[in-house]
């Protein structure tokens, strides 16, 4: 073993190990390799000894014992570098061995060299935890069991994230140490090892520095200091990677002092569950229906039986949906239980829906709010906790039953309150958001409650648009005429079919109207013919275009005609007629020169009517040839497909 | 105040039954069973009519000379059966309509859980504690 020690040490001096360190150290490395492969726990020391050559510990367990060590990272550095690991990228028996020593050396307090483990070392110290009670390394014994119940439980939300911090350093600064945020498909066993590690290490860690183990609480206040600093570059790098999947791997963290810290929901973790509801409903201050909460939480792995538990916690006020602060709980115990919570007998208060909904504001459609807030959140958010907390717990007395409609109101005045304390640069916003509340307030509200909201939508957008309105049937090829009014056996029959219907009838020009006009005949005739034609019907009889001209014109003869009969054995009466005949006269004339008009007009738009059915005829003539010939080249085609029936 | 409680499901198979423990659990798991033929007697009888007009409370199933069984049923045809305790004679008939209708209200809740299939049985932890707070505390004088 030394020897090989020696010779894979290169230029490192040899190993000299006792019985009791090797013993010890091929446990753990055994364990260490165990725990990569996925093995319970360590293989007999036997066959770890038997095999030390094959072995490679892996770095996650192999990171989870040094800093078991509690050395300082730095000084755990340095001993990876030392022992050559860092050289050859992975910790093979050798570079494991003289890691140990080295950590033991460091625990004595000699310097970290080469030439320290020379000498007659102590077993190194690794605190483990009741986890991997099977084995119990050094003075670790001591360390266990009776804490545990309430410190496991309330330091584990700790541990993550000091774990987390550690991992990150690692992860920088070491490639070998391949840390736990290695891609999220990792086997979630595997993932459970190492983190039962870090939780027991970080607990019985804490309970070292502090000797009371129910002071531990408190004593959580240390290690949260220089973690917290650590707060602004992980919430990007969180979101990131909780946004990446559902797997929750990587434990969002808490910053809180209270005893609820397992249950207590961040900033981070709030807009990722925010996120997750308006994926699954867009309107966040409505329902997600139970279905549509179910498949989605199935996705999880949970077991139906804790699924149906968290649910029941959750959904507070029982309907059969969630809300966003139910959702917001319910994915909160969901991640809890994956990590290896176990799930609380009733929902801890700071998951109360009337808690969720005071302590974070609604996101609002513009979040600009909720950044800012978010942002000055993380920075005061120890010191105001307590602050905090005791405002709230007043609010929320006096705001029990927050319905969902006063969220936004209420958002705004749990706002109000704690921004008075808190950093002052986020009230000017405040005068912004009561507008913005309000406007949002109407918003929600004339928005329909109902989670079918959704199944509305694509209803209506799956209905198909009533289609164009079709083309008026028309002629398709001569589409310049109209063919329908042309056809229309109709009114304006008159002239063609092209004029609207004329108005009705002048009233007939009086006989002695008449009179008159038949003596100057032809001009009046001329000019009435165009004013009558625009004036009547005169109609029926002057229906066929072929003698326009001549029917009026006779039809106004034939009037005249009378007109002079009946003025003829009237003249006797002429001379006190004749007064009376003056005017009319000059009626009778303008009315004559009226039809003469109107005659005209018809004639014109007869040759007009006649032209266009003209061209019309030509056209269907051009039509009918060229279908003609269509037919003939279709015919000599069939009778070239028909089969050839000669005999 | 019940010594016994039982949630029946439509197909008269046993979705939640929960006695105050006892030796004799099976006597208790019979009275329910045999209760159920009177359940549905007294449904029948009240089916001619429409449902609706048929109320929820069916009162006393039949009385032992130690226990008393109590029936209700839902519009759904589950049937809850609870036994009481004959000595305690200051149980009123509103009473047991007042813990039956609680009864209701969580089965109900448990229904909307999305994650319970009708039919399974019922492990709402909610549910258990309602009974528990129903069931009565057997004094023990050992």
């Amino acid at each position: 073993m030394e020897a090989a020690a020696g010779a894979g040490c290169g230029s490192g001096p040899p190993l000299l190990l006792s019985e009791g360190e090797q013993q010890c150290y091929s446990e753990l490395f055994a364990r260490c390799t165990g725990a990569a492969s996925g093995g319970p726990g360590s293989g007999p020391p036997e066959a770890a000894r038997a095999a030390p050559g094959a072995a490679t510990a892996a770095a996650g367990p192999v990171a989870d014992l040094f800093r078991a060590s509690q050395l300082p990272s730095e000084t755990l550095h340095q001993i990876t570098e030392l022992c050559g690991a860092k050289r050859i990228g992975y910790f093979g028996p050798t570079q494991f061995y003289i890691a140990l020593k080295l950590i033991a050396a460091a625990q004595s307090g000699l310097p970290v060299r080469i030439e320290s483990i020379k000498c007659e070392l102590p077993l190194p110290r690794f605190m483990m935890s009741k986890t991997d009670s099977d084995i119990r390394f050094g003075n670790s014994a001591e360390l266990h069991g009776t804490k545990a119940p309430i410190p496991y439980l309330l330091s584990e939300k700790n541990t993550f994230k000091r774990m987390d911090d550690e991992d990150k350093q690692q992860e920088t600064q070491s490639p070998t140490m391949s840390p736990l945020a290695s891609p999220p498909s990792s086997p979630p066993h595997y993932q459970r090892v190492p983190l039962s590690h870090g939780y027991s290490k970080l607990r019985s860690s804490t309970e070292q520095m502090h000797p009371a183990p129910y002071e531990a609480r408190q004593s959580l206040v240390q290690p949260e200091g220089p973690s917290s600093g650590n707060q602004g570059p992980k919430p990007p790098r969180h979101q990131a990677s909780l946004i990446r999947s559902f797997s929750v791997e990587r434990e969002p963290q808490d910053n809180s002092n209270y005893p609820d810290e397992p249950w207590r929901i961040t900033e981070e973790q709030r807009e990722y569950y925010v996120n997750q509801f308006r994926s699954l409903q867009p309107d966040p201050s409505s329902f997600i229906s139970g279905s549509v909460a179910k498949n989605f939480f199935t996705k999880s792995k949970l077991s139906i039986p804790e699924l149906s538990y968290i649910w029941e916690l959750s959904d507070a006020d029982c309907d059969g949906a969630l809300t966003l602060p139910e959702f917001c709980a319910a994915f909160h115990l969901i991640v809890a239980r994956k990590n290896g919570y176990p799930l609380p007998e009733g929902l801890p208060p700071t998951l109360q829906p009337e808690y969720l909904q005071a302590a974070f504001p609604k996101p609002k459609r513009e979040c600009a709010l909720f950044d800012s807030y978010s942002e000055s959140m993380p920075a005061n958010q120890q010191p105001h906790d307590l602050n905090r907390m005791e405002k709230l717990s007043i609010k929320d007395g006096a705001d029990f039953p927050v319905s969902t409609q006063d969220l936004t109101g209420d958002d705004k005045q749990a706002l109000k309150s704690t921004m008075d304390e808190a950093v002052p640069k986020d009230t000017s916003e405040d005068p912004a958001t009561p507008k913005d509340s309000n406007s949002l307030k109407a918003r929600p509200r004339s928005r329909s409650y109902s989670s079918t909201s959704i199944e509305e939508a694509m209803k209506k957008g799956e209905d198909p648009p009533t289609p164009p309105p079709r083309p008026q049937k028309t002629h398709s090829r001569a589409s310049s005429l109209d063919l329908n009014k042309v056809f229309q056996p109709s009114v304006p029959a008159t002239k063609s079919g092209l004029l609207p219907p004329p108005p009705a009838l002048p009233p007939r020009p009086c006989p002695s109207q008449s009179e008159q006009a038949s003596e100057a005949e032809l001009h009046p005739q001329l000019n009435r013919a165009p004013s009558q034609a625009a004036e009547s019907s005169p109609t029926k009889k002057d229906t066929p275009y072929s003698q326009p001209p001549s029917k009026p014109i006779r039809r106004k003869l034939r009037p005249e005609n009378q007109a002079t009969e009946n003025q003829e054995p009237s003249t006797t009466v002429g001379g006190s007629v004749s007064v009376a005949t003056i005017k009319p006269h000059s009626t009778v004339q303008k009315q004559s020169s009226k039809q003469k008009k109107a005659i005209q007009t018809a004639i014109r738009k007869n040759k007009e009517a006649n032209a266009v059915l003209a061209r019309l005829n030509s056209e269907l003539q051009q039509q009918l040839k060229e279908v003609h010939q269509e037919r003939i080249a279709l015919e000599n085609q069939l009778e070239q497909l028909r089969p050839v029936t000669v005999l | 105040m019940a010594v016994c409680v039982a949630v029946i499901a439509k197909e008269n198979y046993p979705l939640y039954i929960r006695s105050v423990p006892t030796e004799n659990e099976l006597k208790f798991h019979y009275m329910v069973h045999t209760s159920l033929d009177v359940v549905d007697e007294k449904i029948s009888a009240m089916g001619k009519a429409l449902v609706d007009q048929r109320e929820l409370y069916l009162g006393l199933l039949y009385p032992t000379e130690d226990y008393k069984v109590y029936g209700y049923v839902t519009n759904s045809k589950v049937k809850f059966v609870m036994v009481v305790d004959s000595s305690n004679t200051a149980l009123r008939d509103n009473e047991i309509r007042s813990m039956f209708r609680k009864l209701h209200n969580s089965y109900t809740d448990v229904m909307c859980n999305p994650f319970y299939n009708p039919g399974d049985r019922i492990q709402s932890r909610a549910f258990d504690s309602m009974v528990t707070s129903m069931m009565i505390q057997e004094p023990r004088f050992q």
